[in-house]
C-alpha cells in the first residue's frame, strides 16, 4: 500500500474492500450497517442538533437527502444529464401518498408502489419529448417542469391548493416497531433500508448493460449512438429510475410529515439535492452518500448556517466546481477497473 | 376561460404585450449575447435582472433621496432622476455580469470543463445572488416610488397609450438599435462576432478572448439592467424572487428567436409578450408561467433553432 493512500479516503476504502475475501466483505458491510442503524441512539453525544430533534434530523433532511441524492445521481452522475426539476418526482410521490392516504384506506406500504409508478410515468412522459434536447436546454426544461408540478399543486382544487393536505396517515407498525412522531428511530431505519436497496439497485445496474450505456452516454453521446447504444432508451431508463427513487422518498416524506403543501416543493429542493451530488462527487455512490450526509446534517448542527442554508450551499457549489470539480470523493477512473478486469481474464 | 376579453380588449392586450415583450427582449439579450460567444446559457442572468430592479430602487430612494411615498416629479428633475436610475441600474448589472463571468466561468473555461460543470457553477452563482438578496431584504417586497406621473396620451381602439408603456417601447427600440449597430458595425462588435464564429481562429487573429467574453457579459448586463429599470418603473414593486419568471420568459424569448440570434430575439420577445398577455387574460394570470413554459417546450421540440431560425446563418452575433 502506498503512503498517499492513507490520505486518499476513496482509494483506501476501495483497497480495503478489494483486498478482503467474501467473509471480510460481509463483515465490513454488516458492521457498517449496524453502525449506521445505531446512529439514532447517539443523540446525547457531540452529534446532537441544537435546533431540531436529533432523530428527526436523521430522517429529514439527512436520510431523505441521501436517498434523493442517490436517485439524482443516476441521472446527473451516471448518465451526465442535468435535471433541475428533480423535486417534481418528490412532489408526485408525496402527493400520491397524501391523496391516496386521505381518500382511501390503503396504508403507506400499499401506496408506495403507486407513488413510485406515478413518478416513473411522469419521468417517462417528461423524458420522451425532452431527452432529445442538449444538456443546457434539458436543464431549463426540467427546471420548468418542476415549477409546473408545483404550480398545478398550488392552483388546483383537488390538491387543496396552497392550504396543502393534512392528516396524512402514519405508516402501520412493522411487528414490534412502532412509528411515532416524537421518536423517529423507526422512520430512520426504514430510510436506511430504502437507501441500501437503492445502492444495491445502482450497483447492479452499473456493472451491467445499462450502466455501460450510461457511462458511454456521459462521456460522449454522439459516439455512443454511433457505436449502437440506444441512447434515448437508456436516457429514459435513467430518468425514470431516478424518478422512482424520488417518488419513493416523497411517499415516505409525506407519511412522516403528516402534512404537505406546495411550498415544500420549490426549486430550492432540486438545488439542494444537486449540491449534495456535486459536493460529494458526481457519479460516485459513496461520495454522494457522504456529501448528502454532510450537507443535510451541518445546517442543523451549526446554528448560523440554518438561516442561510441555501446561500451556504450555493457558495459550496461554486467553490467545489472551481477548485475540486470532481467533488470530495470523485469517481474512480474507469481505466483502473478496465485493467483489473483484464488481469482477471 | 374568458374569451370575451378577446373582443373587448384586443388592442389593449396587444399594446401591453409589446411593452412587456420589449422588457423580455432586453433581458434575453443577456442570454443571447453570451450564448453567441460561449455557447453556454448564462443562468445567472435572471438574478442579474433581479439585482437591477433593486439597483433602480436604490438609485431613486437611496442615492437621490426620494421618499417611497413621495409626490411624482416634473420637468428636469424627473428626467434627471429617471436617467440616473436607468444608467445606475445598467452599470450595476453590467459590472455584475463581468463578476458572474469571473466567478462562474473564467476558471472553468481555463480548465476546459464539460458543459455540466458550467451549468452547475452558473446555477450556483445565481443561487448565491438570490439568497444574498433574500437575506439582505428579509424576503420583503420593495416598492419603488411613483416618480413618473402616469398620464395617458389617449386611447386608440381601446388601447391606452400610457406614458410608461410608450417610454418602454421607444427606449427599447433605441437600445436594441444601438446594440445591433454596435455588433454589426464597430471593431469590438466584429471581435464578438469573430469569437462566436470560431474561438480558436479568433485567438489566432490576435483577439483577446477573455476581454471579448467579459465585454459580452458586460453588454448583456447593460441591457438586462435597462430591462430592470423599465420593469421597476412600470410595475413599481420588486422582490428577491422576481428574476425567476422573468428569466424563464426571457430565456424562452431567446430560444424562440433562435438563441444566439440578436434580431430573432426581438421577434421572439414581441410574440411571447403578446401571447402571455392574451394567455393571462383568457386563462387567468396564475397560468401565465405555465403558458410560457409550454411555448418553450414546444419550440424546443418542433423547431430547436427557433421559429425565426432561418436567418440564423446571417445574423448570428
Amino acid at each position: 500500500m502506498k503512503l498517499r493512500n492513507y490520505w486518499n479516503l476513496r482509494d483506501a476504502g476501495a483497497q480495503l474492500w478489494e483486498g478482503s475475501n467474501r467473509k471480510g466483505r460481509v463483515t465490513i458491510a454488516l458492521s457498517a450497517i449496524v453502525l449506521v442503524a445505531l446512529l439514532p441512539f447517539a443523540g446525547a453525544s457531540f452529534l446532537a442538533t441544537p435546533i431540531a430533534a436529533y432523530d428527526a434530523v436523521l430522517v429529514y433532511p439527512v436520510g431523505v437527502f441521501v436517498l434523493m441524492a442517490l436517485g439524482l445521481n443516476i441521472v446527473v452522475g451516471k448518465s451526465g444529464m442535468l435535471d433541475l426539476g428533480y423535486v417534481a418526482f418528490f412532489a408526485i410521490g408525496a402527493y400520491t401518498m397524501a391523496l391516496m392516504g386521505t381518500l382511501t384506506s390503503l396504508n403507506t406500504w400499499q401506496i408506495m408502489p403507486f407513488g413510485i409508478a406515478f413518478a416513473m410515468v411522469a419521468g417517462v412522459l417528461l423524458g420522451l419529448p425532452t431527452l432529445r434536447l442538449r444538456g443546457d436546454y434539458l436543464a431549463i426544461v426540467t427546471l420548468g417542469f418542476g415549477e409546473i408540478v408545483r404550480l398545478i399543486a398550488l392552483n388546483s382544487s383537488w390538491t387543496k391548493g396552497p392550504n396543502g393536505i393534512a392528516n396524512i396517515p402514519m405508516p402501520p407498525d412493522i411487528g414490534p416497531l412502532e412509528f411515532k412522531l416524537d421518536d423517529q428511530k423507526v422512520f430512520f431505519w426504514v430510510v436506511v433500508v430504502m437507501i441500501l436497496l437503492t445502492i444495491w439497485m445502482i450497483r447492479r445496474l452499473s456493472i451491467r448493460r445499462p450502466g455501460r450505456a450510461w457511462e458511454a452516454i456521459r462521456q460522449d453521446e454522439d459516439v455512443a449512438e454511433l457505436l449502437g447504444v440506444h441512447t434515448l432508451k437508456y436516457k429514459i431508463w435513467s430518468f425514470s429510475l431516478g424518478a422512482a427513487v424520488g417518488g419513493a422518498a416523497g411517499v415516505l416524506y409525506a407519511s412522516k410529515n403528516l402534512f404537505i403543501a406546495p411550498e415544500m416543493f420549490t426549486l430550492n429542493v432540486s438545488i439542494l439535492i444537486l449540491a449534495c451530488v456535486v459536493f460529494g462527487g458526481i457519479g460516485n455512490i459513496w461520495g454522494v452518500v457522504v456529501g448528502a450526509t454532510i450537507l443535510g446534517y451541518l445546517p442543523d448542527r451549526i446554528r448560523f448556517i440554518s438561516d442561510a442554508r441555501l446561500l451556504v450551499f450555493g457558495i459550496v457549489l461554486v467553490v467545489v466546481m472551481n477548485f475540486r470539480p470532481d467533488g470530495l470523493l470523485p469517481r474512480k477512473k474507469r481505466e483502473k477497473i478496465g485493467e483489473r478486469a483484464q488481469a482477471r481474464l | 376561460m374568458n374569451l370575451q376579453v378577446l373582443e373587448s380588449q384586443f388592442w389593449s392586450l396587444c399594446l401591453q404585450g409589446v411593452a412587456l415583450g420589449f422588457i423580455y427582449v432586453l433581458i434575453s439579450l443577456g442570454y443571447t449575447m453570451v450564448y453567441g460567444v460561449l455557447r453556454l446559457i448564462n443562468f445567472a442572468n435572471s438574478e442579474v435582472f433581479m439585482i437591477g430592479t433593486f439597483a433602480t430602487v436604490v438609485a431613486q430612494v437611496g442615492i437621490l433621496q426620494n421618499q417611497t411615498d413621495s409626490q411624482s416629479l416634473h420637468g428636469f428633475r424627473l428626467i434627471y432622476t429617471l436617467a440616473f436610475a436607468l444608467v445606475f441600474s445598467m452599470v450595476v448589472c453590467g459590472i455584475l455580469g463581468i463578476l458572474v463571468e469571473l466567478v462562474a466561468y473564467r476558471r472553468l473555461r481555463a480548465l476546459g470543463a464539460k458543459p455540466l460543470g458550467f451549468l452547475i457553477s452558473a446555477i450556483a452563482t445565481s443561487i448565491v445572488l438570490l439568497e444574498t438578496t433574500r437575506i439582505v431584504t428579509f424576503s420583503r417586497p420593495q416598492t419603488s416610488p411613483r416618480l413618473l406621473d402616469k398620464w395617458s396620451f389617449g386611447e386608440v381602439a381601446g388601447a391606452n397609450f400610457r406614458i410608461d408603456t410608450v417610454m418602454v417601447i421607444i427606449s427599447g427600440v433605441i437600445i436594441f438599435f444601438v446594440l445591433d449597430r454596435f455588433v454589426t458595425k464597430t471593431r469590438l462588435g466584429k471581435a464578438i462576432r469573430a469569437v462566436s464564429m470560431s474561438e480558436e481562429n479568433s485567438k489566432l487573429m490576435g483577439i483577446n478572448l477573455n476581454r471579448v467574453v467579459s465585454l459580452t457579459f458586460f453588454i448583456g448586463g447593460l441591457t438586462t439592467g435597462a430591462a430592470a429599470f423599465f420593469y421597476t418603473t412600470v410595475y413599481e414593486t420588486t422582490q428577491f424572487n422576481v428574476g425567476f419568471n422573468l428569466g424563464l420568459a426571457a430565456f424562452t424569448t431567446a430560444v424562440l428567436g433562435g438563441i444566439g440570434n440578436l434580431r430573432g430575439a426581438f421577434y421572439g420577445g414581441m410574440f411571447l409578450g403578446v401571447l402571455e398577455q392574451f394567455a393571462s387574460a383568457i386563462l387567468g394570470s396564475q397560468w401565465k408561467s405555465v403558458t410560457v413554459f409550454t411555448v418553450l417546450v414546444l419550440v424546443l421540440l418542433l423547431k430547436p433553432n427557433g421559429i425565426f431560425g432561418e436567418a440564423v446563418q446571417q445574423t448570428r452575433t
